[in-house]
């Protein structure tokens, strides 16, 4: 009997997390109860992206779009959606519901996307090879093994321009031919899953609901350079990823896509999975290497480049979950394909994690030139409870922002370099009228020399200098001369640290300055931080003429800093309180007066 | 599952490529709505639905989206069947059982003809909606 309706779950970390696991057990189980099980299937897929709204469901054909689903809507969904063939409307995405439309086509968050990376996550089950075979999986494999020499995958990679998509943006095929040209037996392909950056979980939603791309990949790159072991380089606290991971692995090999002899090709390749235990440094292609040769976890200088002697001295091709992802189908629809999306320089597409002030956060993919208005507006849906956009921080800890003066330019390698900001992995997070820019760079500076390895002195010494400078500013004890000294110690840490990590450690400090330095001056000359984020720089007081003595600040204050008789105006103790601001948000009457 | 030669991986492709095709709704612009409500599946209306999904898949026909839906309202001919395709008006088919659910593939869907006698109506414009 022909299936009819499909019944997507997602399965991705965060709406795991929400309890989709037990939503889709719930969903099985009504099917079976009501007969169905002949007509509709159940499928746990990898992540759509629209994590904001989790859990999803999506039913098929109809393509109804269902958000925050509870364990408890199953059977409702079933008896309705799936019997009497009527979409549940409660449970629609708001903004497909109020124009009557329930199609994910008419979500504005899907409309602006473009997705080859994604393309199978949110529609096969990770777990099943078959599935992803069925997506035209391993056809890029066979077409390469069989139709294709070296030279001509290079060459296709070429056409494409694909860059690496960990950040630095080296194109691809130059990595590959450098390490192809080495006249050496051992070589070595390694996957950096090693996903750090805060707020970044592209590679994450990748590996857990499309694995099997990038073991495809791999395969693709040891057949070009000549390897036959692979290493997929992963952190420990990515459960699910790794978990998706080992089935696809031990499928593959089973199937004989991996191992000796590939589908009768001649060509042996095997990949292992090493995990990491979630240094940030440890992303840094060198100190990952180390790594697995089971060192401690610090980079080297390069020259020599991985690409000729790299993992226990072989020539390495070392490349991002990201930019693997997007190889089959470059090698499926060739690389002019590919070459034509994007920008000059910039070709294809680019993930992002939305996340921050934005309504609708989650994983997006769209062609590169796309602007960011584009991005935070149409397709984040804008800023939450309507405040206004200051701005937007790409690259994490070694990025920097951007403000609403550039929201329209295109988004590529080089505009975002140009505006003292870079790509990145992919992390984008927006940040509104309340958040503070000297706490923002505090935050990210304080991130970096936490992980800094320390092996060299202007990482170590040059981080912990401005972090203490930037610390001294949020205090308002800064002088008119840290600005000068943190650009003078940001210039030096980026031209001799040994590795990106401190190269761009300073870019969030350099950056903030550059865009808003009259935040800095307040802070330092008036004292005064206009977020309220800076404590330090904050005193509570309330104003006796609008306080009504409800008694609710006292109420909340959790170290008891108010008193006041009931119906008579209340009083801060400045020397008890601890700055949490709970009275000031919980005030009905606008009585308390931060400053 | 032991491993695969090339042809093996072949066979599985095409066997599954009609499976998970039918999840990815970009790029299908055609609609064929089956009207599942008490009165048109006591008509038989479960026929109708299995024969269409049936027919499209022995033809490779995969940009055509087969959906259910509640009682259109014309209890009267049931089976009734709507059909959406871009450059042909959006038809109500009448009385439509295996056969007829047969012909449409055929004539409308494949070769851009009405089936004439089965043609109930237009859908009203709150429906189209």
């Amino acid at each position: 009997m022909a299936i009819k309706n499909y019944i997507l779950v997602c399965g991705g970390t965060g709406c795991e997390s929400s309890k989709s696991g037990e939503i889709f057990e719930n969903l099985r189980k009504e099917v079976t109860a009501q007969g169905l099980d002949q007509d509709v299937q159940v499928v746990k897929t990898g992540c759509f992206g629209f994590c904001e709204q989790g859990p999803i469901v999506k039913i098929l054909p109809e393509d109804a779009f269902y958000v925050q689903v509870k364990p408890s809507d199953t059977q409702w969904i079933v008896a309705e959606h799936i019997i009497k063939g009527r979409p549940v409307t409660e449970l629609l995405y708001d903004a497909a519901k109020d124009k009557g439309r329930v199609r994910i086509k008419d979500v504005q968050f899907y409309q602006k996307q473009y997705r080859i990376v994604l393309r199978n996550c949110g529609i096969i089950d990770p777990r099943k090879i078959e599935e992803y075979i069925g997506r035209d999986g391993y056809s890029a494999l066979e077409k390469v093994l069989f139709t294709m020499k070296p030279d001509d995958v290079i060459e296709e990679l070429k056409k494409s321009g694909l860059r690496g998509r960990g950040g630095a943006g080296f194109p691809t095929w130059q990595k590959w031919s450098f390490s192809k040209v080495v006249d050496d037996p051992v070589k070595y392909v390694i996957c950096n899953a090693d996903e750090g950056d805060p707020g970044a979980y592209m590679d994450r939603s990748v590996l857990e609901g499309d694995p099997h791309s990038v073991l495809e990949a791999m395969t693709i790159a040891g057949y070009t350079v000549g390897a036959h072991q692979g290493f997929i380089y992963i952190r420990a606290e990515y459960p699910l990823a790794i978990s998706n991971l080992e089935k696809a692995i031990s499928d593959s090999r089973e199937m004989g896509l991996l191992g000796k002899d590939i589908l009768g090709s001649g060509f042996d390749f095997d990949i292992e999975i090493r995990l990491g235990a979630g240094a940030f440094v440890c992303g840094e292609e060198t100190a990952l290497m180390a790594s697995i040769e089971g060192e401690r976890g610090m980079p080297r200088p390069r020259p020599p480049f991985p690409a000729v002697k790299g993992l226990w001295g072989q020539p390495t091709v070392i490349n991002n979950v990201e930019t693997y992802a997007n190889i089959p189908i470059i090698m499926l629809k060739g690389g002019d394909w590919y070459g034509s999306i994007g920008t000059a320089t910039s070709k294809g597409t680019k993930v992002f994690a939305l996340t921050g002030k934005i309504n609708n956060s989650g994983l997006i993919e769209v062609p590169m030139g796309t602007t960011l208005r584009e991005i935070i507006f149409d397709i984040g849906g804008g800023i939450r409870n309507n405040k206004k956009f200051k701005a937007a921080q790409t690259g994490g800890p070694s990025g920097g922002v951007i403000t609403s003066d550039y929201l329209d330019t295109p988004i590529d390698y080089e505009s975002l370099g140009k505006l003292g900001s870079i790509m990145g992995s992919g992390g984008l997070i927006v940040m509104d009228e309340d958040d503070c820019m000297v706490d923002i760079a505090k935050f990210y500076l304080g991130f970096t020399v936490d992980e800094s390895c320390g092996k060299c002195a202007p990482c170590r010494i040059g981080g912990k200098q401005m972090l203490d400078l930037i610390e001294k500013i949020a205090k308002g004890q800064g002088e008119n001369e840290d600005i000068d000294k943190l650009q003078r110690i940001g210039h030096a840490m980026k031209r001799a640290s040994l590795c990106g990590l401190g190269q761009s450690a300073p870019n969030p400090v350099v950056s903030t300055l550059k865009y808003f330095a009259d935040e800095y001056k307040e802070h330092i000359d008036q004292k005064k931080c206009r977020a309220g984020k800076c404590k330090d720089l904050l005193s509570f007081s309330i104003i006796p003429e609008k306080c009504v003595g409800c008694t609710l600040c006292a109420r909340v204050c959790p170290v008891n800093a108010i008193t006041g008789e009931k119906r008579l105006p209340h009083l801060i103790n400045s020397e008890i309180c601890i700055k949490c601001g709970e009275c000031y948000t919980s005030c009905k009457f606008s009585a308390i007066l931060r400053s | 599952m032991a491993k695969m030669t090339l042809e093996d991986l072949r066979k599985l492709r095409e066997e599954k490529k009609k499976e998970v095709e039918k999840r990815d709704v970009s790029g299908k612009s055609i609609e064929i709505i089956v009207g599942m409500g008490t009165c048109g599946i006591a008509a038989g209306a479960k026929l109708t639905l299995e024969a269409f999904i049936d027919e499209l898949d022995k033809r490779n026909i995969s940009n055509v989206i087969v959906k259910q839906t509640g009682c259109m309202g014309f209890c009267a001919n049931e089976p009734t069947v709507e059909v959406h395709k871009p450059g042909m008006p959006d038809i109500v088919y009448g009385r439509v059982d295996d056969k007829i659910a047969r012909k449409i593939v055929d004539r409308h869907i494949v070769q851009d003809r009405l089936v004439n006698e089965h043609v109930f109506d237009k859908p009203s414009t709150d429906i189209v909606k």
